[in-house]
């Protein structure tokens, strides 16, 4: 099975220039965007930024493959793990904010001003 | 070639899942389309060689941090359409703000100079032996570090969630 | 004992300090005690030192305490410097100010201020002895700035008493003129040779020919600070009015030690001076006119301590006379007579002022031979001393002043004689006014007349002895004698001696003699004449006065003249540059940017509003402006 894997000869790197990848994560990043500043949900809001923060994944997973260098798989596992922290503190952050205000509406949000 | 066409229809999905996660008016729906957009990206990293990358992902992802957020949804109750909408300028001005940045992203990237290959091409990078590796070789302080920062995470959360002290 | 020289300066700046911080607290003969033993202290290491300088070959010790300021090219070490000439004026320093220590624990008994008053003196003979001991021109120039702080300090010693702190501005402001000339001076010697040391400088200025115009204006900038210290025509009007401070600070400050700070330093930069013809030039003709002009006004006074303050100035003329013909040890040798006699003088005008009970005018005063003989004898000592009296110390020293001018100028000599008959004629009308005739003041006054305590007159007397022996040490040769002080001080001039100096012959200098002593002589007559036997008594201020007369009483009007064009147009233009330049423009200025800033903050803040959609709306489109200039 692995000595399968090993002569994988459906690699992308083969076939797919790099600058493939960079475009789907642009397109993908913006759309992260986009949702952020298209949509008042806080919790919609955060899926955008885990979307934002796989695009950039997805970039870093590239370009290690495409360099061959495993350093950048690596940062993709830390970037996971400052995830799964950052969503269990925002998560729990949203659920105060909740039980607040009783809505999850970010514009309720607009103390932080003169 | 049948990389390239699965290339082709992978990106496709992720860009029309993660669409439907902006603009679907039920979270819940969002949440689901996220979990698919996020097995599309999975599958981007298998065509990289990078599978444990791609196991580690969909366990990460749509196994715990979407759970997490549909658990989250569901205990709040904002699974009707409650969300207020915002006025149509606004929207517009989102879509074009969002339109311009990916016009300036592609467009400083178009300039950019092609990389060259250091490294001689090894498909077994993404093999969890050379991953460990790495980890343990060249990143083992970040690693231990990153725990605490999981612990202060789930202090954290869990300071948080307590109901308020009267 | 010279590596111990640290400690003359010390001694009466741990005086200042302890008598600074706890003067209140500590009894006035406690004061007293620290503030002039601090002084004998210094007086009897300096004793040493002179001593052991006589007894050794080498001349010029220098000291090296602490690297002092190191920047760039410029390296001032903190040294001090023992060679003849500062030996010297240690020993007047320290000697003539502990004598007016002592003599300030009398005159100062009742004073609220004693302790300060005391602190201040010890400040004073710390930064004097900073000025003489320093190795180069900006320890000197540290001792200079502190000496003018200390004048400054006691001229206003009695502050409430508007007319006294306008008199301490008058000194401060005219000396900062001076000081601005030193200090640029200080500033060329540094570029011109790369160094402040004197030895160094002193070094390499040998090498310069004479009248190098580099070297002309060093010596010309250095000469107007001379000018602001030592009261000289333009800026002398500061040191009449000086005499607003209690009596021993003029004696001390205002006529033996500080004002000849301006002498000391030519003398020490004297080969710089001997390369500058052109400004001998100057300062000679200066040095005779302050001496002459001084001297006219000093006929006219009334009042005791203003007529020796003219007096003062005059005196400081006739060294930088001595100075400006090249005869540095004659100004030398005058700087110690007259520190000595000057300060017996000053010292006795402050008995006579104490026992009339703060009266200072002359013409109130009169026969007080019989009520205070001690103070009557010294001062008479001095006056004998001052007017060049065959025997006393000012004989030999003004003698040989005027020989050298006479050498050099028959004018200036002859200017100096006429300057020497008037102080003559002036000190003697002061003395025949006051001591001799019949009491003029107020029964009140006459019935409280009496003899000063002991810790006063001892000093007189002692300043007395100085006043008569002092000149011993520089017996001409004509007369038989022999020149200790200019053998002393050979090693400092020795370079410009060769230079400058061609003896007369000895029947010249023997008439010359006989010329000023027949000419102090007529002088004295005239004014025994006068005020003894046709007992003539000064105008009194309401009386009319020949225009003559006037015109000196009045001082020139030199005052007035300073007032009407400097001081009254200076105070116009600071007037407008304040209410228009600083209030309308600058202020106006400042303000308005803070006005402007107020404004659009006030309206910027509006685009805080709170909302987090706006927030991340304009962070995206900042990022797209970003992105799109560096991709541009």
């Amino acid at each position: 099975m692995r000595g399968g894997w090993r002569g994988n000869k459906m690699s992308a790197i083969q076939t797919i220039p790099i600058n493939w990848y960079l475009l789907l994560s642009t397109v993908l990043f913006t759309i992260g965007v986009l949702g952020v500043l298209f949509r008042r949900n806080a919790i919609i809001i955060f899926m955008s930024i885990e979307l934002m923060l796989n695009a950039v994944n997805l970039l870093l997973v590239a370009f290690s493959s495409y360099l061959s260098d495993s350093k950048g798989q690596v940062f993709v596992f830390f970037i996971m793990a400052v995830a799964a922290a950052e969503v269990a503190v925002g998560l729990a952050i949203l659920m105060m904010v909740y039980r607040n205000t009783k809505s999850s509406d970010i514009n309720m949000l607009n103390k932080l001003k003169w | 070639m049948i990389t390239t066409y699965l290339f082709y229809f992978l990106s496709f999905l992720a860009i029309m899942f993660a669409l439907m996660v902006v603009l679907s008016k039920n979270p819940v729906h969002s949440v689901l389309y996220l979990v698919l957009a996020f097995f599309t990206i999975a599958g981007h990293y298998v065509l990289l060689n990078a599978q444990f990358l791609a196991a580690v992902h969909v366990i990460v992802y749509a196994g715990a941090i979407m759970v997490l957020f549909l658990f989250v949804i569901m205990l709040l109750n904002l699974n009707k359409e409650t969300e207020p909408h915002k006025s149509v300028w606004l929207k517009a001005s989102a879509a074009v703000a969002s339109g311009l940045l990916l016009v300036v992203l592609v467009g400083s990237l178009k300039g950019a100079e092609t990389i060259v290959q250091v490294n001689a091409f090894n498909p077994n990078i993404g093999l969890i032996e050379n991953l460990g590796q790495t980890l343990f070789h060249d990143f083992l302080l970040p690693f231990e570090v990153s725990s605490i920062l999981l612990l202060a995470a789930m202090v954290g959360a869990v300071m948080l969630g307590k109901r308020s002290i009267k | 004992m010279i590596n111990l020289v640290w400690l003359v300066p010390l001694l009466p700046l741990i005086g200042f300090v302890i008598i600074g911080l706890f003067g209140k607290q500590l009894s006035k003969g406690l004061v007293g005690f620290i503030g002039c033993g601090s002084v004998l202290g210094a007086f009897i290491i300096a004793a040493g030192i002179f001593f052991q300088l006589t007894g050794q070959a080498e001349k010029s010790i220098t000291v090296e305490l602490f690297p002092w300021i190191s920047a760039g090219k410029l390296s001032v070490p903190f040294s001090f410097l023992v060679d003849p000439l500062s030996s010297l004026f240690l020993l007047i320093v320290t000697g003539v100010g502990f004598l007016i220590h002592v003599y300030s624990v009398g005159y100062m008994h009742d004073d609220e201020g004693f302790a300060r008053f005391f602190a201040y003196l010890n400040l004073f003979i710390f930064f004097m002895l900073l000025l003489v001991l320093g190795s180069n021109y900006l320890i000197m120039f540290v001792g200079w700035e502190g000496v003018g702080l200390c004048s400054y300090l006691l001229i206003g010693f009695w502050f409430k008493n508007t007319a006294y702190n306008n008199a301490a501005k008058k000194a401060f402001v005219m000396n900062r003129i001076g000081d601005l000339g030193f200090l640029l001076g200080i500033i060329l010697i540094f570029v011109t040779f790369g160094s402040i040391g004197y030895h160094d400088v002193f070094m390499m200025a040998k090498n310069f020919s004479s009248g190098n115009p580099v070297l002309t204006s060093i010596t010309l900038l250095l000469f107007v600070g001379a000018i602001g210290k030592s009261a000289q025509i333009p800026l002398f009007t500061w040191l009449p009015d000086a005499m607003a401070g209690p009596t021993p600070v003029s004696a001390l400050i205002h006529a033996a030690t500080m004002v000849t700070a301006g002498i000391y330093m030519i003398a020490r930069s004297n080969i710089l001076f001997t390369l500058s013809p052109i400004t001998m030039e100057v300062v000679a003709i200066v040095g005779v006119c302050t001496a002459l002009f001084a001297a006219t006004i000093g006929l006219a006074q009334n009042d005791i301590k203003k007529v020796l303050a003219y007096s003062t100035v005059s005196q400081l003329g006739y060294m930088f006379l001595a100075l400006g013909v090249g005869a540095y040890t004659g100004a030398v040798f005058h700087v110690m007579t007259h520190a000595f006699f000057k300060a017996l003088l000053f010292l006795g005008a402050g008995s006579v002022i104490h026992a009339m009970s703060g009266e200072q005018d002359i013409r109130k005063m009169g026969g007080l031979k019989k009520y205070i003989p001690v103070t009557h004898l010294t001062f008479l000592i001095g006056t004998l001393a001052i007017v060049g009296f065959p025997g006393f110390s000012g004989f030999f020293s003004k003698d040989e002043i005027l020989a050298n001018a006479f050498e050099h100028n028959k004018l200036l000599w002859f200017l100096g004689v006429l300057g020497a008959a008037m102080t003559t004629f002036y000190m003697f009308r002061l003395y025949f006014l006051t001591f001799k005739g019949s009491f003029r003041g107020t029964s009140d006054q006459e019935h409280h007349l009496h003899e000063s305590p002991k810790s006063m007159t001892v000093p007189l007397m002692i300043l007395a002895v100085l006043s008569i022996v002092g000149g011993f040490i520089g017996i001409p040769e004509v007369l038989g004698g022999k020149h200790f002080l200019e053998e002393f001080l050979k090693p400092v001039f020795e370079d410009s001696t060769l230079r400058l100096i061609h003896h007369l012959p000895e029947q010249t200098e023997l008439i010359l003699m006989g010329v000023a002593i027949t000419v102090m002589a007529a002088a004295i007559y005239y004014a025994y004449k006068t005020y003894i036997v046709n007992q003539t008594l000064p105008a009194a201020e309401e009386e009319e006065l020949t225009p003559l007369h006037q015109l000196v009483y009045k001082k020139y009007w030199i005052d007035e003249l300073y007032d009407n064009a400097i001081t009254q147009p200076l105070n116009f233009i600071s007037h407008g540059l304040h209410k228009v330049v600083d209030n309308q423009l600058i202020d106006g200025i400042v303000n308005g940017v803070g006005t402007v800033v107020n404004w659009t903050s006030s309206k910027i803040r509006l685009l805080q509003t709170g909302n987090i959609g706006f927030y991340v709306f304009v962070m995206v489109i900042s990022i797209v402006i970003i992105l799109f200039t560096r991709m541009m």
